[in-house]
């Protein structure tokens, strides 16, 4: 084993060559200038900051934001059947959905069953959209809401009933060409 | 005897204190405002618009802010200073108000029948008692960061110090220039020795060396490593609350002590060019509205360049700026007797 060599450790640092006076003239007043003449022309631009609450930006048509469950327009009847398929495609594990059997006298949905309960829990989802493309009838698709900030967690669970109900348009939708 | 700075004295002490009074109330209603001008000038700078929400325009955040500073607790190290510690943020903002006072903001005026001078007093030695206003101003640096008994504000209170005193000797010699040329050291008497043409332009590299000295005086950016708000090491860095608020003002009152010199010895004073002669109660405006706009210029620049790394200050100082003011004093005063 070598000794311990001091020399090993130091670091020969290259500077680049001092500028000759002209060069180093420049760098001082033009360099400078230059650079004022950066920041004066931005404030000229104007500013690109959105104001947020009071303007948004708007989101796309595909935006994934809170989700939505829909019913038939003609019927009215919901259109989850309460297969349970989103439950078991959501990788957040935050869809929970109790079926229950349709009877002629309580019919709720269009098929032989329907989602007794059918909860979300905001605070845990991912907004990933896998619900929607597993669910067979569309019966649950991501809307464009995006403001979901409470005060509580149990406040972030949706129900069926709060995601039946219209949403909301807090949020402008972006336009051909925006 | 060794006689005393003459003081250019005529008013009834009434007026004096009447005058001191507006000075003073019309510079701190003035100051909160130039902190969000300046908060917003940068933003627009970085393309956004900075404090938007306090008040109309966000005039009022300085106001919240100052609320929100008072009502925390008075907190300080184990191992301050108590005495000190709590001293040495009056002395900053003392002595940058006392600087205050001799920046002419009119010229004489005849009111209530009495001459007024439109400035807090006239003293014959000028800058003099700024520079050593500006020289006590130091203690409240130095003794902040050491009776702050922590070696972080310590080390920052030297680097303070050394700054401060590398450039004020520029900043002097910057000045003696004009006085070599206008032959008076009244602030007052500048302003009337450059009605024919601002000092600027004949003393243009005193100008620039004032300036740049300016910026390390008052600790702004590119010079600002005594305050360093980004890596947060400075005099002050055990200070929070009133203190803190202390500090701030007196660094804004010493830009307004600065650009207000500077717009005297530079740029005529309440003189406007083209020879406009407005009546006698729009020299204060004119003062004002000159004072912005070096007070802009410190924004701009701090919003452009970068901090200067410590060698660097310490080489430029000394080695630049230190033989430009004295190769302008040489040049000023050999033209002038000759």
């Amino acid at each position: 084993m070598t000794p311990y060599d001091v020399s090993e450790d130091v670091i020969e640092v290259v500077r680049s060559p001092s500028p000759s006076p002209v060069a180093g003239a420049y760098r001082v007043f033009g360099e400078t200038l230059r650079g004022l003449k950066t920041t004066f022309a931005r404030i000229l631009e104007g500013t690109t900051t959105i104001q947020y609450p009071e303007e948004k930006t708007p989101v796309y048509p595909r935006f994934r934001g809170r989700h939505r469950l829909h019913r038939f327009e003609d019927t009215g009847l919901e259109k989850c059947v309460g297969c349970s398929l989103c439950a078991a495609a959501c990788p957040a594990d935050c869809i929970r959905v109790v079926a229950a059997e349709n009877t002629p006298e309580n019919r709720v949905s269009a098929g032989e069953r329907y989602a007794a309960v059918y909860e979300i829990n905001l605070s845990r989802c991912i907004f990933c959209g896998y619900c929607e493309v597993a669910c067979p009838f569309d019966a649950i698709t991501m809307g464009h809401d995006y403001e979901m900030s409470d005060y509580t967690r149990s406040d972030l669970i949706f129900t069926k009933e709060m995601l039946l109900a219209d949403a909301i348009e807090r949020t402008p939708l972006r336009r051909e060409g925006e | 005897m060794l006689t005393l700075a003459e003081v250019n004295y005529f008013e009834p002490w009434w007026v004096q204190i009447l005058k001191s009074l507006v000075i003073f109330a019309v510079i701190f209603g003035i100051l909160p405002i130039l902190i969000v001008y300046e908060r917003k000038l940068l933003g627009r700078v970085q393309s956004r618009y900075g404090p938007n929400r306090v008040g109309p325009f966000g005039l009022l955040q300085p106001l919240a802010e100052i609320v929100k500073f008072a009502m925390k607790e008075p907190f300080r190290t184990a191992t301050s200073v108590g005495y000190l510690f709590r001293v040495a943020p009056v002395i900053s903002i003392i002595t940058a108000v006392a600087a205050l006072a001799i920046i002419p903001w009119g010229d004489v005026q005849h009111i209530f029948g009495q001459r007024v001078g439109l400035y807090g007093i006239d003293v014959s030695i000028g800058p003099l008692y700024v520079f050593a206003l500006g020289g006590i101003s130091f203690y409240g640096i130095m003794l902040g960061g050491w009776a702050s008994g922590s070696k972080y504000s310590f080390l920052g209170s030297m680097r303070g110090a050394a700054q401060l005193i590398s450039y004020e000797v520029s900043q002097s010699l910057s000045i003696v220039g004009v006085i070599i040329t206008a032959q008076t050291l009244s602030l007052t008497g500048i302003v009337h020795a450059q009605e024919g043409m601002w000092y600027f332009i004949p003393q243009f590299v005193g100008f620039l060396v004032f300036l740049v000295a300016s910026f390390a005086e008052t600790n702004r950016a590119p010079f600002d490593l005594i305050e360093a708000d980004s890596e947060i090491i400075g005099y002050f860095t055990e200070y929070g609350g009133t203190p803190f608020v202390a500090y701030l003002f007196a660094e804004y009152a010493n830009m307004i002590v600065v650009s207000g010199i500077a717009v005297t010895i530079f740029f005529g004073g309440w003189l406007l060019p083209f020879g406009i002669d407005p009546p006698g109660w729009v020299d204060p405006f004119v003062v004002l509205a000159k004072i912005l706009i070096v007070f802009s210029f410190f924004i701009w620049i701090r919003a452009t360049l970068p901090r200067l790394r410590y060698d660097q200050l310490m080489s430029f100082g000394w080695k630049i700026l230190l033989p430009l003011a004295t190769l302008n004093l040489l040049v000023t005063a050999v033209l002038v007797v000759s």
